[in-house]
């Protein structure tokens, strides 16, 4: 199998981390030589982040570079569109349709496009928005968002579901377990 | 057993399965987790020591003793350690020690992306430099095993791509430590000059048997794959290369940049009709194959800065994909910023707002600088905030005495601050110094120091008293402020700069993300008070934002420090 690149980008402190976590645990359940890099240090303090999961047979770099993304999972709109020519032609975006401005567009400095993910869409871009902060408050707690996102882009990566329940299982902690299924469930079926 | 996990990770398993005893470090990204891990085994001892110097000295001393024994540090950080690196390369060791440098290109969160390889040359000390987790593992493990052999320190050299990636480790889990006997050996490890003078040659002749090592160690492999095009390549730029050229180049893959082998290289490029060599920051390997007279190709394709990809290698080779769609939209930037809440910010806000002249440090208060609080005017190095102001202070007296401060964390203050201060007393210039004490190591993810009162393991441990320390070191003049009430810290900025000497000012609170510290409830912006004067905005907190030209305060960032409130003049804040 051709190496898969999937990037999970969003703001310092949303809490990619869990979901790299549980992406890369489910990889190596299906015994897939798995690569994922993550950002530490300053860059968390509120800036933009990114994480790369690479996965097939053999993978090498660890990173993804332009048009290499099958699948880029934003966690914020503005985020979404940063990242976007790192995705392949026929990739997917799945995004989280909160909005968190960044402080050049607090102080006044620059605008936030407002309606970035249809300039997006218009250009042919594949995106599914998702109001996963909403979905996430259904599950129990807002901070399920990376659990919906999880949920909504996990039909693209042609791996069972029963798997990612599993993932799920082995990655978060026993007494969120049930919270954590219902958002997964939730972005599934969205 | 199989596991995925990042490089420090598996340095961490690697030096405890290769018998490591003693690990002594001071955090710095992206280096940090290699001791964090490692705190989690209970039959080592870890511990976070005050700087590098300290670090590096500790491991020596266990070294020393007969224990195996690492050191663990950011690029940067073995410039602080470096003056006992390279005597360490002349006494050699008892028990096998391993130097764990992090080096980061395109610098995510250093002041500098110098090349770590300089100083294994410049010392005289092997290097080893993993491509992925598992090869740190082995690395970090039989690098022991090189330090006893060839009685050496052995540096192993990271970088922030294979520190923080996670792959796939196979660990093998068989730890043997063993304490070596200590017996007393002046010859050797006194450096007095009649010593030094007979190790020299020593070092010498070990490196010459590591040359020898070199060309034909398991560290450095070559696959031959072509003879048109071959490839000398390290570290992550070896993971690139592979995923570009597959088996379409043939490789020599160097494990261990010092010593460089000689044959082995000149061997390789008499097989192939074109010789690159494709490594990240400075031309090392490129360098020493023109040494050799070998024609190659490097640094001319190969930027010397920042950080490679397979695009960089892709893009070389004419192989480089389509990019993907691009918004029309500018996108703004978002640049890391102070959390909401920090402590640090209302002191800052009272620096910028009487255009007090700033001299920074390292740490997250270093993102003062950015917009719109810009209080910062320089940041150097640890500890160069105190010893700055002195300096700029002697070259304009009283004119900059009364309006530049230094501002300095605790962590940093107690790894290379104290000295500056002790210089500021002792040679007497009327400085005024800013300790921002917010309890913990912040910015590489929240470490104890000895300021704290804790250990590595969270333990209890002796608490460094700032106020006495200060007193100690020649400071007549200590007070401490809540940098959340800025009347108050705006008074002592004021009457602290009107002394006619020396004095610190220590800015106490807890980093906000602590998880003993209590958050008040978020406040609320009544918009009917608001005048859009936007002065609230000006403290640079990503809480609060503009819509509709009024002021809001996101409830989910806001933990009511009240800062904010402090400065509303309508009382629209509550």
């Amino acid at each position: 199998m051709n190496t898969k690149g999937v990037m999970i980008v969003g703001v310092g402190g949303q809490g990619s981390l869990l979901a790299s976590k549980l992406l890369g645990r489910l990889l190596v359940n299906e015994d897939y030589d798995v690569k994922v890099s993550e950002v530490h240090g300053m860059s968390q303090r509120g800036g933009s982040v990114v994480t790369y999961v690479r996965y097939g047979d053999k993978v090498y770099s660890p990173i993804i570079t332009d048009g290499e993304a099958d699948v880029i999972i934003a966690f914020e709109k503005l985020e979404a569109a940063r990242y976007a020519r790192f995705l392949k032609k026929d990739g997917l975006i799945v995004v989280n349709t909160q909005q968190i401005d960044p402080m050049p567009v607090i102080i006044g400095a620059a605008e936030y496009p407002e309606n970035i993910l249809n300039e997006l869409k218009d250009k042919g871009v594949n995106i599914e928005a998702v109001d996963a902060l909403t979905l996430a408050e259904q599950a129990g707690s807002a901070k399920c968002v990376n659990i919906v996102l999880m949920g909504c882009a996990a039909k693209r990566f042609g791996i069972p579901y029963d798997a990612w329940i599993k993932a799920i299982e082995n990655t978060v902690a026993p007494k969120f377990v049930q919270m954590n299924k219902k958002a997964f469930d939730l972005g599934y079926n969205s | 057993m199989k596991r995925l996990m990042i490089g420090n990770q598996a340095v961490a398993c690697g030096l405890y399965d290769g018998g490591l005893s003693v690990m002594s470090s001071y955090p710095g990204t992206p280096s940090t987790e290699i001791t964090e891990f490692l705190s989690k085994y209970d039959d080592i001892h870890t511990e976070w020591a005050p700087n590098e110097k300290v670090a590096c000295e500790v491991a020596f001393g266990a070294s020393l003793a007969g224990a195996r024994s690492a050191c663990g540090m950011k690029h940067v950080g073995l410039n602080v350690a470096a003056d006992p690196l390279f005597t360490l390369s002349y006494t050699g060791v008892n028990g096998g020690m391993v130097i764990c440098v992090a080096d980061d290109p395109a610098m995510h969160s250093s002041q500098n992306e110098q090349d770590s390889r300089h100083y294994a040359i410049a010392s005289k000390v092997p290097m080893l430099e993993p491509s992925d987790s598992m090869e740190a593992y082995t690395f970090a493990k039989s690098a022991f095993e090189i330090s006893e052999k060839y009685d050496t320190p052995v540096i192993l050299r990271m970088c922030t791509r294979i520190a923080h990636s996670q792959s796939i480790v196979e660990t093998d889990e068989n730890r043997e430590a063993v304490l070596k006997d200590y017996e007393k050996n002046p010859s050797k490890y006194i450096m007095m000059p009649g010593n030094a003078v007979k190790r020299h040659p020593a070092v010498e002749e070990r490196m010459t048997k590591l040359r020898e090592f070199a060309e034909d160690c398991v560290y450095n492999t070559v696959e031959m794959n072509s003879d048109e095009i071959g490839i000398i390549t390290s570290g992550c730029s070896y993971l690139y290369v592979k995923e570009v050229m597959g088996d379409s180049a043939s490789i020599l893959k160097i494990g261990m940049p010092n010593p460089l082998p000689e044959k082995l290289i000149r061997d390789f490029a008499s097989k192939v009709k074109k010789l690159y060599v494709i490594e990240e920051l400075d031309p090392i390997i490129e360098n020493h194959v023109r040494s050799l007279g070998i024609e190659v190709t490097g640094k001319e394709m190969f930027s010397i800065l920042g950080e490679f990809s397979q695009q960089t290698v892709a893009k070389a080779f004419g192989k480089a994909a389509d990019p993907g769609v691009e918004a029309n939209s500018a996108i703004p930037a978002r640049p890391p910023m102070m959390c909401a809440g920090c402590p640090h910010r209302g002191m800052f806000y009272t620096l910028a707002k009487n255009k007090i002249t700033v001299h920074g440090d390292i740490g997250c208060y270093t993102l003062g600088a950015v917009p719109p609080l810009n209080a910062l005017d320089t940041t150097l190095c640890m500890g160069a905030s105190i010893s700055g102001l002195h300096g700029f202070n002697l070259a304009r007296r009283a004119e900059a005495e009364k309006k530049s401060v230094a501002v300095i964390g605790d962590s940093t203050f107690m790894h290379s601050g104290m000295t500056g201060l002790v210089n500021v007393a002792y040679n007497a210039t009327n400085s005024t110094v800013i300790i921002l004490d917010n309890s913990i190591t912040g910015m590489t993810g929240h470490q104890q120091n000895p300021t704290t009162g804790y250990n590595i393991k969270g333990d209890p441990a002796a608490k460094v008293d700032l106020e006495k320390l200060c007193h100690a070191l020649g400071i007549n003049r200590v007070r401490v402020v809540d940098p959340y009430d800025l009347k108050e810290c705006e008074t002592a900025v004021k009457e602290e700069l009107a002394a006619e000497e020396p004095s610190v000012i220590i800015s106490r609170r807890p980093c906000v993300l602590l998880k003993y510290v209590k958050h008040e409830a978020p406040l609320k912006v009544d918009e009917n008070k608001c005048k859009s004067c936007k002065r609230c905005m000006g403290l640079g907190c990503p809480a609060i934002s503009l819509k509709n030209s009024k002021a809001k305060i996101d409830n989910t960032l806001c933990v009511g420090c009240g800062v904010c409130k402090q400065l509303c003049a309508f009382g629209a804040i509550e």
